[in-house]
């Protein structure tokens, strides 16, 4: 398959320590991929090494047919992979509107425009010209993901999207879910409640220490299976 | 658990350790054999030595990147020509004094200047040398703008011409060696493992109850005070103090950071790599005055960014040499 | 009316330390970075400008047309090539080059210009004054004042309502995640000085119409451009134009005293300031 994500044997460091010991998956246009494993598995390097942030010292990961091991993050974006960061880092010296305009710098068609994330959060459209950081956790949230919209992705990568959030705003956030992926678009989605990332996702991947410890569809194993995987059993 | 021993020692320490105290002998008998040019660049070296040790002692391992301890040079200077002219003390033994005195000058003057972080702390050092020159050059009992010769009468009390020169060199030595010997004492001891872990992380070593404002504050002091001393020797191997020349940021500051880069900062041997390199260089390019400047300008910003941890940082990073060695080495017995 | 003079001159000068300090205060606010040769680069700029006059014959003030582009290409090509690759976390690199530049441009430009003490001349602008109210104001020095409050407006506008304000604002909340915008953080940093020294350009012409320069000027404008930071208070670019007026201020008031105390009194304001309101009258970020 060449379009998608693909990756192989991918292994990348934090620092001196190796995060990824040959990560492979592949993950085909407009599935949802949920990326599961306890703290310190090596999710959120994984997702760096996808969009930019972190560089693999070995493997190799592909996006549509193309090689784009190693590349920047202001080169990805320009291909479609959007990350929604960990802890949402906003930028808190730009109000929310400034956030979201900064997203679509790149410059990507699409469906998402300031109008239509206004139209799919529209307590955002309420404080657009507040201080990003004014808002709550849930609605910086918002702003997170509405950013990395804006530049029309055909890849979301989503990282520990509920960190932080009380369960009424995680419930609200993954209510919206559908209708932000159903247009065709791949997503990965690192998540530390596994029910809900398995709930939300066509096909999961299991990190333990760096490595792969299962993978495939999350009707095919059992919550026992999925455990002793989680961790590393 | 198996047996083992704890060593400081390297065999190539040891060598170097007995090599320097042989070379210590033959220079503290130099009066005897050597030249008054030898005995004269021999001072100038023993200065700049002690100069770049103490600015990488605050650089290098405590993190306080100053651009003026020229305040504290021409501070000891002055101060150890005002002992002299005004109350009649010996030169020689108004050079300790002067330093004291700037000791509890650096006092206040630290409390103000460590309210500024990084590189603002560097240009306020920078400010407060400038304030200590204007107020030198206002200073019209000791020459004003023009600045004032030690007056004959007190360069006779110092002795003979021999005398008089053996002495200026054995302070150099002793500040030159002293400054090496009381650099790497601290750094061996609880203070120096203080200012490592200091060094490696402020948040850990601060949760670990290291008082670092208190480690800074007492090393800057410090070091005030021993630059002070060395002022103190400058203006009398130049038997002058002016406000420019002996709170010159060229001479006392911008050589200084040039022989610690190059030489490697952040280690005790740097200091000394540079100092032989600047003396070098300085014999080959004595004529060209302001090339020399660009010169040493562009290697230091060369080595800042291709090899920052300088000459000797390399050469330990690649051969593990350890001249100085301040860490401990576990043998295991098999 | 000889205190209101004093006074009213220290203010009007002001407004050429806080030129001095807006570049500076610029690329702390988006780097992080205090460049050490700052004030040997408003020297250069003077020196650029001589050469431009010398060349084209233009008034001083007009040759900022080429010395604005000049010193913003410089500005550039410097961050890109040598300070780019100092950034990223640890003090000493970024300090040390930048000291190393500024020993390197006044080296430099003593061998080039040699230590003979040079001036622009503006003309009739230099001695043309205004009475108002029975004091006279000097144009140059209202003009000075005047073009302080345009740039640093006009900085305030680029950061807070244009794309590349914005860029520089992301940039400096987090790098990281601008790149994921497709911010490169080395071209918006190359802007940012390239920006910093545009502004470094005016301030360079002015200090050259104004007073005499040669090539070791540079450390004292660092100097009163860094204390205008630190009394107006970091992050804020209108507290630097008051920091300014103060510095001049008591500059001025100095002077009245004993023209030996000029500077000095400068720098006792400022430690004053220090002691007593560390972060500055109006500060905005932490250093």
């Amino acid at each position: 398959m060449s379009d998608g994500l693909r990756l192989t044997d991918v292994e990348s460091f934090y620092g001196d320590f190796q995060a990824l010991h040959g990560v492979s998956l592949a993950l085909e246009p407009g599935q949802v991929l949920a990326l599961i494993g306890a703290n310190g598995a090596g999710k959120s390097t994984l997702l760096k090494s996808i969009c930019g942030l972190a560089s693999p010292e070995r493997g190799r990961v592909e996006w549509n047919g193309r090689d784009i091991t190693g590349w920047k993050g202001s080169a990805t974006v320009a291909l479609g992979i959007a990350l929604v960061p960990e802890g949402r880092r906003l930028f808190k010296s730009l109000s929310v509107e400034e956030n979201l305009v900064l997203g679509g710098q790149v410059g990507r068609k699409g469906p998402w425009t300031l109008k239509t994330i206004y139209e799919l959060f529209p307590v955002l459209a309420e404080k657009r010209h507040q201080p990003s950081t004014s808002l709550s956790g849930g609605q910086q949230q918002m702003v997170s993901i509405g950013r990395a919209l804006m530049s029309n992705p055909d890849l979301v990568l989503f990282d520990e999207l509920s960190l932080g959030l009380a369960p009424i705003v995680i419930k609200d956030i993954y209510a919206q879910l559908p209708r932000i992926t159903g247009q065709g678009m791949s997503a990965i989605l690192v998540e530390q409640d596994v029910t809900r990332a398995l709930g939300a996702a066509s096909q999961f991947l299991c990190l333990a220490e760096g490595r792969v410890s299962l993978a495939g569809r999350p009707g095919e194993h059992s919550r026992d299976a999925i455990s002793a995987a989680y961790f590393g059993t | 658990m198996s047996d083992f021993t704890l060593t400081r020692a390297t065999p190539a320490s040891r060598i170097a350790g007995i090599i320097a105290l042989i070379l210590l002998a033959i220079l503290v008998a130099a009066p005897w054999w050597a030249s008054s040019s030898f005995l004269h660049l021999a001072g100038e070296f023993a200065v700049y030595l002690a100069l770049a040790t103490l600015w990488n002692l605050l650089a290098g391992y405590t993190g306080l990147v100053s651009v003026g301890q020229q305040a504290y040079v021409g501070l000891g200077g002055y101060i150890a020509f005002s002992l002299a002219l005004f109350l009649g003390v010996n030169p020689l033994l108004a050079v300790p004094l002067a330093g004291l005195a700037a000791a509890v000058i650096a006092i206040p003057v630290a409390s103000l200047v460590f309210r500024l972080q990084g590189a603002y702390f560097a240009i306020g050092s920078w400010v407060i040398a400038e304030v200590f020159r204007l107020v030198a050059a206002q200073a019209t009992s000791l020459g004003g703008g023009s600045g004032i010769s030690l007056p004959v009468t007190v360069t006779k009390s110092l002795g003979g011409k021999w005398v008089r020169e053996a002495s200026i060199f054995w302070l150099a030595l002793a500040l030159g060696a002293g400054s090496l010997a009381f650099v790497y004492l601290l750094l061996r001891s609880r203070i120096g493992l203080a200012l490592t872990a200091i060094r490696d992380s402020e948040v850990a070593s601060s949760s670990l109850g290291i008082r670092i404002n208190r480690v800074k504050h007492v090393l800057y002091i410090l070091v005030a005070g021993l630059t002070a001393m060395i002022g103190g020797l400058i203006s009398l191997q130049k038997l002058r103090v002016s406000p420019d020349a002996s709170f010159s940021v060229n001479d006392w500051t911008a050589f200084v950071i040039f022989i610690v880069v190059i030489g490697g900062i952040g280690t005790i041997e740097g200091p000394i790599v540079g100092t032989v390199i600047y003396f070098l260089l300085r014999e080959f390019l004595a004529d060209y005055g302001t090339i020399y400047l660009l010169l040493l300008g562009t290697l230091a910003i060369v080595v800042m960014l291709v090899a920052p941890k300088g000459l000797w940082g390399y050469v330990q990073g690649r051969f593990g040499w350890s001249l100085f060695p301040v860490g401990y080495r576990i043998h295991f017995k098999d | 009316m000889d205190l209101v003079n004093i006074v009213l001159q220290g203010v009007l000068v002001g407004g050429l330390y806080a030129l001095f300090a807006a570049g500076l205060s610029l690329i702390f606010g988006v780097m992080r970075l205090v460049n050490i040769a700052h004030g040997d680069l408003i020297v250069l700029a003077a020196y650029v400008a001589m050469e431009v006059v010398k060349l084209t014959g233009l008034h001083p003030l007009v040759s900022l047309i080429f010395v604005v582009p000049l010193m913003a290409a410089f500005g550039y090509a410097l961050q890109r090539g040598i300070l780019n690759r100092t950034l990223g976390g640890d003090l000493l690199p970024p300090l040390l080059v930048s000291f190393g530049l500024s020993v390197i441009l006044q080296n430099g430009l003593l061998a080039v210009f040699t230590a003979d003490s040079r001036k622009l001349d503006a003309g009739a602008l230099e001695t043309a004054s205004v009475a108002f109210g029975g004091i006279s104001i000097g144009i140059l020095p209202a003009l000075m004042f005047g073009a302080a409050v345009a740039v640093i407006a006009g900085l305030q506008f680029l950061f807070y309502r244009t794309a590349l304000g914005r860029a520089f604002r992301a940039t400096s909340d987090d790098a990281e995640i601008a790149e994921l915008m497709g911010l490169d953080r080395a071209q918006v940093f190359g802007w940012a000085m390239a920006l910093s020294l545009a502004v470094v350009a005016i301030a360079g012409v002015f200090l050259a119409i104004r007073s005499n320069f040669d090539p070791f000027m540079g450390p004292g404008r660092l100097i009163f451009g860094f204390e205008a930071v630190i009394i107006g208070g970091l992050g804020n670019l209108w507290g630097t134009l008051v920091g300014g007026v103060i510095l001049g201020v008591g500059q001025g008031l100095g002077a009245a005293i004993d023209p030996g105390w000029q500077i000095l009194a400068g720098h006792v304001a400022f430690l004053l300031i220090l002691a007593l309101k560390p972060r500055g009258l109006f500060p905005r970020i932490d250093g």
